[in-house]
């Protein structure tokens, strides 16, 4: 009993002095960040600051240079041998990236599939699950995103936020631990934002692990159980919505937050 | 209700009645040519011999077709890979066999025997017929080409796709395959449309080797009968028959592609 209680839970993704830099500018200058089972990260910052190129280091489409990365306590993309790192294989790292889920701003749907086909391709391909049961669960992923009347439609037939909800259940079809989303509703008309976004609360709600960069404030107070907020390649603060939002520690997040309040009321 | 008057266009009119008078007059220059006989033509348009090496013809631009399209595919993704080896390799064989005439290309692998007498076990002149020996050349060459075409088609899928496809666990050459080469053919068809009819023509080069091929036949029987003219016209007509079939065939698969629905551009 004792034993159990004092092993701390594992974090689902733990990122220890991360650097990142594109030839000669350094984009991530050492992040520290602890993302526990269930919790949802909100992630603020001005663009530039390096948000998504974080994300992208976590599912390793971008090498890290320096640190760590871990989820579910594996270190993503490399094997830890003496004091050395070794790269993994690429099979490796697919096998790695097929946990965790990603949206991206533009959707990026298979435009030359359909909505359907989107979903299960993956989980035919790369889980091999047999072709009955992954349309039987993509049905049903679609109709939790409200779209099972779209199955067989084309991604240029869907409106931006119907794509985008098609994404979502995309990223789902894989059974992710963890799922990233790089400003999922930047590119919408703003009366389709809601629908993805209550997407994503429900998700929240069954217990996912989320890391969302986003602009809507109003979802990091309400969805998220912590916020950070980046800027210039480093996390200045971060702690639970309440005290990041309303009560800033750092000018540069006041400067931040008064602005994007300022822009979207 | 107001009239809508047209555009006068006196000099559209003008100009295609002078091409239509000029089309004409070539036209009667040919068919009342003394020295032109139109029996031998008529004569040499469905012989044998021509329809056999019209059949060369059509089956060397096919085979050349199908090698240029998957060494297209092997070089441009071998051009696009992070192995520099790799790059350089697909780069050097573009470079050379497109930095060289294929007139040239032809006469050395037809008369490759003249370099290496016996490949591997068996004697050059037997395994490198002038067909074989035409098809290599041909293939090759159209690989070349094939390959830059099939490398501008994958560049123009978005990036966004790959990204995509890497994030959910696929793995490169799947997500080559599945996402990114399919979209891609919609950029490729249009020029390998074009390329496969310069290659149509271009099989006409292999009579240099006695390739068997459609112009082979006309010089074979020309060289006999001394009707030049007369053959080059039949051969001329058959060409023009290939190029027009292709054409045509070239512009439903196009429509089709169009219209299945398979927008490339998201709507946003
Ligand atoms: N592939 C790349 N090559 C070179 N520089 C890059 C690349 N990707 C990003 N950068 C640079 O890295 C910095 C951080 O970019 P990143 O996209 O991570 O910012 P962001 O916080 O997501 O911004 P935004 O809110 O605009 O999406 C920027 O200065 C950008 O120019
Ligand atoms: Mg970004």
């Amino acid at each position: 009993m004792p034993l159990i209680e004092s092993a701390p839970a594992l974090p689902m993704v733990r990122a220890v002095g991360v650097h990142k830099r594109y030839r000669r500018e350094e984009v991530l200058k050492g992040i520290d960040l602890e993302v526990a089972s269930g919790e949802v990260l909100c992630l603020i910052g001005p663009s530039g600051s390096g948000k998504s190129t974080f994300l992208r280091c976590i599912n390793h489409l971008e090498k890290i240079d320096a640190g760590r990365v871990y989820v579910d306590g594996e270190l993503v993309g490399y094997r830890e041998g003496g004091d050395c790192l070794f790269e993994m294989h690429p099979r490796e790292v697919c096998r790695q990236r097929a946990d965790i889920g990603m949206v991206f701003q533009r959707f990026n749907l298979f435009p030359h599939l359909t909505a359907l086909e989107n979903v299960i391709e993956a989980p035919l391909r790369v889980r091999r699950e047999p072709r009955p049961q992954a349309i039987q669960r993509a049905r049903a992923l679609l109709e939790r995103v409200g779209l099972r009347e779209k199955a067989d439609a084309y991604p240029s037939r869907l409106s931006g936020g119907q794509q985008q909800r098609v994404a979502i259940a995309r990223a789902l079809a894989m059974r992710p631990k963890l799922m990233l989303f790089d400003e999922p509703t930047s590119a919408l008309d703003p009366e389709l934002v809601g629908e993805v976004l209550n997407v994503m609360r429900g998700l929240a709600d069954d217990g996912m692990t989320m890391i969302v960069v986003t602009h809507e404030m109003a979802f990091a107070r309400d969805a998220g159980d912590t916020v950070a907020f980046m800027d210039g390649g480093v996390i200045v603060e971060s702690g639970a919505p309440g005290e990041i939002l309303a009560n800033p520690r750092h000018e540069r997040t006041r400067a931040f937050l008064s602005r994007v309040i300022g822009a979207r009321p | 209700m107001t009239r809508v008057v047209p555009l006068r266009r006196p000099w559209l009119w003008l100009g295609s009645a002078a091409v239509l008078v000029v089309a004409a007059l070539l036209g009667l220059s040919i068919w009342r040519n003394p020295n032109i006989q139109h029996d031998v033509i008529v004569q040499f348009q469905f012989a044998p011999a021509i329809l056999q090496g019209l059949r060369t013809t059509v089956v060397l631009a096919l085979l050349a077709a199908v090698i240029g399209a998957v060494l297209g595919v092997l070089l441009a993704v071998m051009r696009l890979s992070p192995s520099p080896i790799l790059r350089l390799a697909s780069g050097f064989y573009t470079w050379l066999l497109r930095g060289t005439p294929l007139l040239v290309q032809i006469l050395i692998w037809g008369n490759l025997a003249l370099l290496f007498e016996h490949l591997g076990p068996f004697r050059t002149n037997d395994v490198l017929t002038p067909f074989v020996a035409s098809v290599i050349a041909l293939g090759l060459n159209e690989g070349a080409y094939m390959a830059e075409i099939v490398r501008a088609g994958i560049i123009a899928v978005d990036r966004g796709q790959n990204d995509a496809a890497l994030a959910l666990g696929m793995s490169h050459p799947l997500t080559m395959r599945r996402i990114i080469l399919p979209q891609a053919l919609r950029v490729i068809l249009p020029p390998a449309g074009n390329q496969f009819i310069s290659l149509l023509k271009a099989t006409s080069l292999v009579s240099v080797i006695a390739g068997g091929d459609l112009l082979t036949a006309s010089e074979n029987i020309s060289s006999a009968n001394l009707h030049t003219i007369e053959l080059m016209l039949v051969a001329t007509f058959w060409y023009l028959m290939l190029t027009t079939i292709t054409s045509v065939g070239q512009h439903f698969v196009e429509r089709r592609l169009g219209k299945t629905g398979v927008g490339m551009h998201a709507a946003h």
